[in-house]
């Protein structure tokens, strides 16, 4: 496969996957933000989405206050700010545009009509709609467009590429939502009815309520949480469920030169594969700083895999 | 002006080989045909089959409107318009041939030397060089028309890279969606094994010694207006699409960046102009090309299709010269029709034009898809006067052909079911002695009224098209 098409597949499906954590992440924000609570609570929590996603420089040019419909209009459907939905789903179109010839049609079909529609909706309307109508929407679509890959596509290089993207992307943003959350989290003794809610929507988030409670059959508790989106083997949005597709795909496109970046993927896995959550909790400064850590390192993955396979290898020996 | 009508005869009778889809639309109700267009439209929009208009907005993509009653061309009439194309691209590929060798045609003063040689789409760099099959145009899509009292005439023959084929493909995949009933009804000739026609051909003119050739498709890229058939193309046959930037050439030889490191390539269908082919050969501001690539071709260890230099075969100043390369190296007489072509830079032509600027239709030599050109009848006087001080400041760059009175056929637009004119760019495909191409081709309408201008991006659009088997 040529490596521009491997680029353009990688980056197809880390778009549309980042459009719909994106929208999980405003969501449950949204939804938190329903609970009665002080504003400087709120907007504290508004202010970590847009810090999560380093953008405070770009925010502060288009808006003075932080709040949930700036924050919203913002990265919802600012065609400007290049992390918006809006510009993931384009993202994502553009680069299924450029390989058209290698997804299916029906894959091809499913990001193009998303971006139509995208592309038609205006800010205030979805507003007064519910806007947690669109972020169903957006969800729906991603996972329309996920699963007409693994329903129509050749199981070949392509198909490896775009589960590499996929799940390189939703590790990085699993660990971005529980670190900003977990943070604003921490447990009150008079506040249990709050933090139930606000730790039910975090699970929501990554559809892990229902999973939670399957898993554990008992109360929410934010170790818990912690050991079901980190360790948890068969949770699809887990760190440890990526991180093992993320090994089993590297194997499956490997190259003379990609030994080094399949090292660290598997160095990266074990840690998730036998990790404790005890000591992930509490060694150094606990999760925060393993979550940074971790995310350093997915980083440092998707540029191996970028040096290794999607930028234009050295010319012929 | 008096034009044929493709369905109805001069006495309002329906010709008879529209007789059956003429049924067919008298009993289909309106609602339902409606219902249908709108289905065409959003299904096109949906699969993306899209082409981009230079000049607009960037990126901006607009549909090619597609009509639902077909041209239909009855098959003896096809059968000798096959003929005659076989011979014609035949003669144009052994004129090429030898342009770039011994140039028997202009020792023996057929043509003019200089009109050759001196022509900018003249490429030095080809002389000498040996093909493989001695073929130049693998693809070539000649414009035809119908004109005057139903007689064909060649209007272009396009050599280097002509395009609409996908559409030609698509129109007939969703004539078939829309209209099963249709095609039960008639006995239309299929199509849709063009892609792999085209694969057979390329396969067949790899370089000496590649017995399992890796073909694949060449594209400007994404923003290219051609962009959707490039893609199409490729996948059809299941070939890589790639661009100039996914290519390198070492020592002579040229090779694609894959996942699985360097790959090598032996035919390249390129969608490019020869002009942005190879920075070090031709224009180096090109970033579209491939450094390098001309010594690899010419090294022979590489297959360009169409080859670089065919142009001057498909010029306008070249094109009332294709009769005589027809007698010259076939023997034979032409099958179709040129049209009678004015040459503004002979001095007689030239002041015949500039009295009749009012009748005739002049086009730059070296113009495309309908810009640059004058329809003298559906002008302005500031328009004919603009082009009589252009014809004087550089006669050599311009042509003029009588006003053909084009052939129409009925067509849905607003005001309901009304005549426009129409041309038909069939595609034939040439390997070694073999010049095959699928029945029909594709039919571009004008919409506007009057209009003789089918080009897409002056607005216009698409037919599917019938030949009828017996």
């Amino acid at each position: 496969m040529l490596s521009r098409t491997a680029d353009h597949l990688f980056w197809m499906s880390r778009y549309i996957e980042r459009a719909e954590n994106l929208a999980r992440l405003l969501d449950v924000t949204w939804q938190m933000s329903l609970v009665p609570q002080s504003e400087a609570a709120a907007n504290q929590s508004w202010n970590a989405v847009i810090a999560l996603n380093s953008l405070e420089e770009a925010y502060a040019k288009k808006y003075d206050v932080v709040n949930g419909e700036n924050v919203l209009r913002f990265m919802v459907s600012d065609p400007d700010n290049w992390s918006s939905i809006h510009s993931c789903l384009r993202m994502a179109r553009e680069n299924a545009h450029a390989v058209r010839g290698t997804v299916t049609t029906e894959m091809w079909e499913t990001l193009n009509s998303t971006w139509l529609e995208a592309r038609e909706q205006q800010f205030d309307q979805l507003l007064s709609a519910g806007i947690g109508e669109y972020f169903e929407w957006v969800k729906m679509r991603s996972s329309l467009s996920r699963g007409v890959t693994i329903g129509t596509l050749l199981q070949d290089k392509a198909f490896h590429f775009i589960r590499l993207g996929t799940l390189l992307e939703r590790a990085d943003n699993t660990a971005r939502i529980l670190d900003v959350k977990y943070h604003g989290l921490r447990p009150h003794e008079d506040e249990a009815a709050t933090d139930f809610y606000q730790w039910g929507a975090l699970l929501r988030s990554v559809s892990g309520f229902e999973v939670y409670r399957k898993v554990y059959r008992d109360v929410i508790t934010p170790e818990r949480v912690a050991e079901l989106l980190i360790l948890h083997r068969d949770m699809p949005r887990s760190l440890h469920f990526c991180l093992s597709g993320v090994v089993k795909n590297l194997e499956l496109v490997a190259n003379n030169q990609s030994g080094e970046t399949q090292r660290q993927a598997g160095l990266l896995y074990s840690q998730l594969r036998y990790g404790r959550i005890e000591d992930i909790l509490t060694d150094g400064d606990g999760l925060h700083e393993w979550l940074t850590d971790f995310m350093d390192r997915i980083y440092l993955l998707g540029d191996g895999i970028s040096k290794d396979f999607l930028v234009p290898m050295a010319e012929a020996a | 002006m008096n034009f044929y009508n493709e369905m109805i005869d001069a006495d309002g009778g329906v010709r008879a080989h529209y007789q059956g889809y003429d049924e067919w639309l008298k009993a289909t109700p309106p609602e339902r045909i409606e219902r249908k267009r709108a289905e065409a439209d959003l299904a096109f929009h949906r699969v993306g089959i899209t082409f981009a208009v230079y000049g607009e907005e960037a990126g901006k993509e607009r549909l090619i409107p597609f009509d639902i009653i077909p041209r239909i061309i009855p098959s003896t009439e096809w059968k000798s318009m096959q003929k005659g194309l076989r011979q014609r691209v035949q003669a144009l590929n052994m004129f090429l041939h030898d342009v770039y060798h011994d140039q028997e045609i202009l020792k023996a003063g057929k043509i003019p030397s200089e009109q050759v040689l001196n022509n900018a789409q003249y490429r030095a760099v080809m002389q000498g060089v040996d093909l493989p099959g001695q073929i130049y145009a693998h693809i070539a899509g000649v414009d035809i028309v119908r004109a005057g009292a139903g007689e064909f005439y060649v209007l272009e023959d396009n050599l280097r890279v002509p395009s609409g084929v996908s559409y030609m493909l698509e129109d007939r995949k969703m004539m078939m969606r829309l209209f099963p009933e249709l095609f039960a009804k008639h006995k239309v000739a299929p199509v849709q094994h063009y892609p792999d026609m085209l694969l057979e051909k390329l396969r067949a003119v790899a370089p000496k010694g590649v017995n399992d050739p890796t073909v694949v498709v060449m594209t400007p890229g994404a923003y290219n207006s051609a962009y959707f058939e490039h893609t199409f193309l490729a996948q059809q046959m299941g070939v890589e699409l790639v661009e100039g930037r996914d290519l390198f050439v070492k020592d002579e030889v040229v090779y694609m960046r894959t996942t699985q490191g360097p790959q090598r390539v032996d035919v390249i269908y390129r969608r490019i102009d020869d002009d942005f082919m190879d920075p070090l050969a031709f224009r180096p501001d090109s970033a579209l090309g491939v450094p390098g690539i001309l010594k690899a071709y010419q090294a022979g260890n590489v297959t360009l299709s169409n080859a670089i230099g065919t142009g001057v075969a498909d010029d306008k100043s070249i094109y009332p010269y294709v009769p005589d390369m027809i007698r010259f190296y076939l023997g034979e007489e032409p099958i179709l029709n040129n049209v009678p072509t004015y040459m503004c830079r002979k001095k007689d032509d030239l002041a015949y034009v500039l009295d009749h600027l009012a009748e005739l239709v002049v086009k730059e030599v070296h113009g495309a898809g309908g810009y640059g050109m004058l329809v003298g009848p559906a002008s302005t006087k500031e328009q004919i006067e603009h082009f009589r001080q252009l014809l004087i400041a550089k006669p050599d760059g311009y042509i003029a052909q009588p006003t053909l009175a084009l052939s129409n056929c009925p067509t849905f637009v607003e005001e309901g079911i009304a005549p426009r004119h129409l041309d038909l760019r069939p595609f034939v495909l040439s390997s070694g002695k073999c010049v095959n191409m699928v029945p029909g081709g594709l039919t571009r309408v004008a919409l506007t009224k009057g209009s003789l201008v089918v080009n897409s991006s002056q607005g216009g659009g698409t037919k599917d098209t019938w030949v009828l088997e017996d």
